[in-house]
């Protein structure tokens, strides 16, 4: 069954979006992450414009995470106070990360960064997430090994400092404002949650607690990712109600036969899966920038979204 | 100003030569009707065929020595674009240069019933704009770079694949030089706006009479209702689409949890 997106201006099978948010919602309920990182790519493939893409992706994050940070606000493993700081650098970052979008779409170079950001971000945390589940799958394999936490580094040394009760911290809001900014304006620009970066950000820069982790960068994540759909609403028009819709639908359900297959996996396994196809991401978006490609002519209209 | 001045100065310079204008009684009339003169775009829209059809009516019997030209063209609404073209800089391929196109119908189909230079000289074409590459407006290309002539015919291309740009020589059918009719395919990834349809009657490779119809192309329904809104009113728009996706996203997951039990 064919369906006329009203935003994209093209038809696409009905069948096609639901099966690719189904797909992405299992592999998020797999690894408990977000999957905006695989659905906007996925959506590049399959043709639909860029700016609608990314822009659709992070309204289709609001609705995948809502239900968590409810889930996660109930069993009260949400730092609002952190949440809230993370978001504050995360509105800035996103409404920066729109503007830098609007401009590079004008002068035609937003494919180019939208491809070198995925490039150089998923190269990097696959790369790390291998390395980090081979070691954690040697360790399991020696016994008696401690992991430590509450390093001081340069982070406890900067001003303006403040109490995170339910993390348990003391620290400076400037580390978190900023890591909030990133991870805005990698939403803004890749149709991420982001919580692929802010997630180990908190662990090993911040040093939270990882049992706030999920649930604090979930909250800022929401919110952003909202955000970011009104930007990219109102500055761009590349917001397709439609295509969201079936990619939510399809999502739901996905997640819901990947959280049993997940629940079956070791963590570790899951790990090394999770990495091996953020790798996987990384290489065809790479190769798609190196290789000579078939056309090298592109077209792009003035006037509307697409 | 200027443009417009040229303009005139330029319509003024073709109207005399113009092989329509000057007759009192033209020798060869078209008459012709579209299957539809509306084509709605629904949420099941898959695209659309349109149907041309008429008749060429004369006084006195055709004239037989000359060959009969019949050349049918459905233009979408013109825009400006941008034509870009990747080029290798630091190992990776960008977007190097661009050039910009003043004019570009959307959608440009062309349909003959014989081949395009046998039934229509160079000139006529300049003048009422018939063949793809004249449709394409870049007289103006802000931009003007030696290679233009290789942008506008990756524009041609790339539309060409995407079947928004059209050429079907022998598409029209002609039954003793007087009933005529062809097909147009409207692909799904339409714009929309108002669309001409023009039948050009040539003979010795000169127009010698026209016709001029609109087809209207609009998305209705809902898909009228959001693309307005999203125009209209972005932020009712953006606000919208946050409070439809938590919707569907809590409905569909407590959904699920129900049916568990």
């Amino acid at each position: 069954m064919q369906v006329y997106l009203p935003i994209a201006e093209i038809s696409v099978s009905a069948f096609l979006l639901l099966g690719l948010g189904g797909i992405v919602g299992m592999l998020s309920g797999m690894f408990g992450v977000g999957g905006g990182f695989l659905i906007t790519p996925l959506l590049f493939f399959i043709g639909i414009p860029p700016p609608v893409a990314v822009a659709t992706g992070t309204n289709q994050i609001v609705a995948s995470s809502f239900s968590a940070v409810l889930a996660h606000l109930k069993k009260r493993s949400v730092d609002l106070r952190m949440g809230s700081v993370l978001l504050a650098g995360g509105l800035a970052g996103a409404a920066l990360g729109v503007q830098l979008f609007a401009y590079l779409s004008r002068i035609g170079q937003i494919d180019l960064l939208v491809q070198l950001s995925y490039v150089g971000f998923l190269g990097v945390i696959g790369f790390l997430m291998l390395l980090e589940s081979l070691r954690a799958m040697q360790r399991a394999r020696k016994p008696g090994y401690r992991a430590k936490r509450h390093h001081h580094t340069w982070i406890h040394a900067l001003p303006l400092k403040m109490k995170f009760r339910r993390s348990g911290l003391y620290i400076s809001v400037i580390p978190p404002l900023l890591v909030g900014a990133a991870v805005g304006i990698l939403s803004a620009i890749m149709g991420v949650g982001g919580g692929f970066i802010m997630v180990p950000a908190m662990i090993y820069l911040l040093g939270m607690p990882t049992k706030v982790v999920i649930g604090t960068s979930l909250f800022q994540i929401i919110f952003v990712t909202g955000f970011t759909t009104i930007m990219h609403a109102t500055t761009n028009y590349s917001v397709d109600m439609v295509l969201a819709v079936l990619l939510i639908v399809g999502g739901v359900i996905g997640a819901q036969i990947g959280t049993r297959i997940g629940t079956r996996l070791k963590a570790e396994q899951l790990r090394i899966l999770l990495a091996l196809l953020v790798l996987a991401v990384c290489a065809k978006i790479a190769l798609g920038l190196v290789l000579e490609p078939e056309e090298l002519y592109s077209i792009s209209r003035l006037k509307g979204g697409a | 100003m200027i443009r417009a001045l040229l303009l005139l100065a330029m319509a003024i310079a073709i109207l005399p030569l113009g092989p329509t204008g000057a007759r009192a009684e033209p020798e060869e009339e078209i008459i012709a009707d579209l299957s539809q003169n509306n084509v709605a775009i629904t949420t099941r829209f898959v695209g659309s065929e349109i149907l041309v059809f008429g008749a060429i009516k004369r006084e006195s019997p055709p004239p037989g020595e000359s060959p009969l030209g019949l050349i049918i063209t459905i233009s979408g609404p013109s825009e400006p674009i941008v034509v870009r073209r990747k080029a290798r800089r630091a190992g990776i391929w960008v977007n190097a240069d661009a050039v910009h196109i003043d004019s570009a119908p959307s959608f440009y189909a062309v349909s003959t019933n014989a081949p395009m230079r046998e039934i229509l000289i160079g000139s006529e074409d300049l003048a009422h704009k018939i063949s793809t590459r004249q449709a394409i407006s870049s007289f103006w290309t802000t931009q003007l770079s030696p290679d233009t002539p290789d942008f506008i015919e990756a524009l041609i291309r790339l539309r060409r694949q995407a079947g928004l740009y059209q050429f079907h020589e022998g598409g029209v059918r002609i039954r003793a030089e007087t009933l005529f009719r062809s097909s147009v395919r409207l692909p799904s990834n339409l714009v929309e706006g108002t669309y001409s349809a023009r039948i050009f009657l040539t003979r010795n490779g000169r127009v010698i009479a026209t016709y001029r119809t609109a087809i209207e192309v609009n998305k209705v329904g809902m898909e009228r209702w959001i693309f307005n809104l999203a125009h209209q009113r972005p932020l009712i728009y953006g606000l919208l689409s946050i409070v439809i996706a938590i919707i569907a996203g809590w409905g569909a997951s407590s959904a699920f949890r129900y049916l568990r039990g």
